[in-house]
């Protein structure tokens, strides 16, 4: 059995790819140095990320096809289901073995399965634009959190900074314990654990909240109750496009947010 | 920002609600020079209502008071409901403020008519140019009255990405029996004039580049739907002909909620129309992407849309010798007729037989629902017995009450000729 190790980079994966195809071996397993468990007869491959390798390989990808398979290919990546790995280097292989584009080839399991995992990760990255909430802190920060199924945030980026390119943001990713800060310049990786924020419901404490925050996600969840029509209640298609899971993140849900009027 | 404009806020969504359109697609506004919000073609939505629907857009009225006694409105003139305004910085900091808040993609404005159309309009024309001077660049939908200016209009169309003018009623004598200030000429010549402001727009930016744009997203219009009995063929004809003559982008169609039962002019409804309000959108799928003509969908010998069914199966069972059609041979056009296949399925089947014969098995591979799609295709191995063989009512059985398939006929013209028999 041949595994291959490499360093859970998308540089190291497609490294790890080029010295497969330049050994000529056909990997049985491709994992990651963090989840490899040691296994005693397998003949284990330590893959070093390179650069030029990575080049190299993406290059063929890029000419063989169209951008949009490259892109493909990364969304894929970031899905960061198992055998992710094993499913990309059949992909990719495929690519570079047939003389004409397989790009839409849907009859073939490889493009087929790719295809729909780069999906799944697509709408994953929309719902993050759809519903990522925003909580204007004192310092005139507006900061979210979020927990995607899948690692979308980097694919999020520059709709936001092109959207919100005159307020500071951070979009922290919950699960993966990192995020994305604008300061108005440019946008920067974080890590920072801040014991200021409710790491499961997101919610920034109160005593570093904008006066006027809870005032507008009050307005906002009044604005929520008030625009359902109840004589057209169809909480099928509700639950359908508003899963339960993102739930916490909406103010709006959020029933101890309840509007007071006298 | 008070309890007072939560108050408000309360008043002019209710009576906002109504208005079912919410799109914020079709502008590609860029954020200019650093400020805040930019628009997506494709539209996005932020969140979903109880009853199930997208909220793109913060609705408001600016005002709820009206001049007019239109019969199906919840804000007509003779109602005793609470009123309320908003003020031109109350509407722009409620946008700003929730749009920061990724809450929006931006602001849909309508009003009711105080004083003169023109009166009204101003006021909210005042609403977008105070937002466009905050150097906010996110969708904004404004509302057209109906008798307001040229001028006026104009001034909407340069800050707004989206116009609209709703017509209500499909027919003009039951529009004027419910709503007696209105007819069809006030609510069509300011779509003609934003029709053509639009044409010679886009004209104009071919040439120059930097042009400003003029409603950039086009515009729409809705219809009420079940509160006069108008049948669908008068809907779906006057939506088409809008389509084409008027170049709208939507049509909106809205199941009558009876919200003044006391009007007796108005039918007493159990519930609103929602599976014909849901039918004529099919309808009006069939129209503008697959190539079907209103005529084909609804005509005089069927005016009405069949509620059980969907509008693309109702007409192959109406018109089973188009069937079945062979999937690895078809054109895109006759593929996009066979019921349970959409554009993308379509697309994909044209994409994928490229590569090899497709059989059964690589259509639902690839995501083609055969459940209705089955009895209208042949393709490599498709024994089922199709559209031909088991009638179109037996089609209709089958996918509506679950009846197994009969195969009496099918047999019947299968049987093996008999060399000797004597009749």
């Amino acid at each position: 059995m041949n595994i291959f190790i490499y360093d859970q980079t998308f540089e190291g994966l497609l490294t790890t790819i080029y010295e497969a195809i330049e050994l000529k071996v056909r990997p049985d397993k491709i994992v990651s140095a963090k989840s490899f468990q040691d296994d005693l007869f397998a003949i284990k491959n330590y893959v070093t990320t390179d650069h030029a390798k990575f080049e190299s390989i993406w290059n063929q990808v890029n000419k063989k096809t169209t951008q949009q398979v490259c892109q493909r290919i990364f969304q894929a990546f970031l899905s960061e289901g198992p055998d992710i790995e094993m499913l990309i280097y059949n992909y990719i292989k495929l690519i570079i073995d047939t003389p004409y584009n397989i790009e839409v080839n849907f009859s073939d399991n490889f493009v087929l399965k790719l295809t729909n995992i780069q999906k799944k990760v697509g709408r994953e990255t929309q719902r993050v634009i759809m519903f990522v909430r925003f909580q204007k802190t004192i310092d005139d920060i507006y900061y979210a959190s979020f927990d995607p199924k899948y690692n979308v945030i980097p694919l999020t980026i520059s709709h936001f900074r092109n959207r919100f390119a005159d307020q500071k943001w951070v979009i922290f990713d919950t699960r993966r314990k990192y995020g994305y800060y604008y300061d108005l310049n440019e946008v920067r990786e974080v890590t920072i654990g801040n014991q200021k924020v409710n790491n499961n419901s997101g919610k920034v404490e109160n005593d570093i909240l904008h006066v006027s925050e809870k005032l507008f996600q009050k307005l906002w969840k009044s604005y929520y109750d008030t625009i359902n029509i109840k004589e057209r209640k169809n909480l099928k298609v509700h639950m359908q496009f508003l899963p339960k899971r993102f739930w916490k993140f909406l103010p709006e849900k959020d029933f101890k947010n309840k509007m007071v009027l006298s | 920002m008070k309890e007072e404009t939560a108050n408000k806020l309360k008043i002019l969504v209710g009576a906002a609600k109504y208005d079912v359109s919410c799109a914020s697609s079709g502008s590609n506004r860029p954020n200019k020079g650093k400020g805040l919000g930019n628009t997506a073609p494709w539209g996005i939505c932020h969140s979903f209502t109880e009853d199930g629907r997208c909220i793109s857009l913060i609705k408001l009225m600016l005002t709820n008071y009206c001049i007019y006694d239109c019969a199906y409105c919840a804000n007509r003139n003779s109602n005793d409901i609470p009123r309320s305004t908003f003020t031109v910085k109350e509407v722009a900091d409620l946008t700003i403020e929730f749009y920061r808040r990724n809450y929006i993609e931006g602001l849909f404005l309508s009003s009711g008519v105080i004083k003169n159309p023109d009166y009204t309009m101003e006021r909210m024309v005042r609403v977008a140019k105070e937002l466009r001077n905050r150097n906010y660049n996110g969708y904004i939908h404004l509302k057209s009255i109906p008798g307001a200016s040229e001028e006026l209009q104009q001034l909407a169309g340069m800050y707004a990405d989206r116009l609209s003018v709703n017509i209500e009623i499909a027919t003009e004598p039951n529009l004027k029996m419910l709503a007696p200030e209105k007819n069809f000429k006030s609510i069509l010549n300011p779509m003609k004039f934003i029709r053509n402001k639009i044409i010679e727009n886009k004209e104009e930016r071919r040439k120059f580049k930097h042009a400003p744009r003029f409603s950039p997203a086009g515009q729409s219009t809705q219809l009420i739907i079940g509160a006069t009995p108008d049948n669908d063929k008068h809907i779906l004809t006057l939506a088409g002909g809008l389509y084409n003559s008027k170049n709208l982008k939507r049509v909106y169609y809205s199941g009558f909620i009876p919200v003044n039962d006391y009007d007796k002019r108005l039918p007493a409804l159990q519930e609103p129309p929602l599976k014909r309000e849901n039918r004529l959108y099919q309808a009006d799928w069939l129209f503008r992407f697959y190539g079907f003509s209103i005529n084909e969908i609804v005509n005089d010998d069927h005016p009405d849309l069949d509620l059980e069914i969907d509008p693309k199966l109702s007409y192959a069972l109406r018109n089973p010798w188009l069937f079945p059609i062979d999937i690895n041979k078809a054109s895109y056009e006759t593929i996009l007729r066979v019921p349970g296949i959409g554009v993308l399925s379509a697309k994909k089947i044209l994409l994928a037989r490229r590569y090899k014969s497709l059989d059964i098995n690589n259509l639902k591979k690839i995501g083609v629902v055969l459940k209705r799609a089955k009895y209208f295709i042949t393709c490599k191995e498709l024994k089922e017995p199709t559209i031909n063989e088991l009638k179109p009512e037996g089609v209709r059985g089958i996918l509506l009450h679950h009846e197994k398939p009969k195969l009496s006929n099918y047999v019947t013209q299968h049987k093996q000729l008999s060399l000797f028999s004597t009749n």
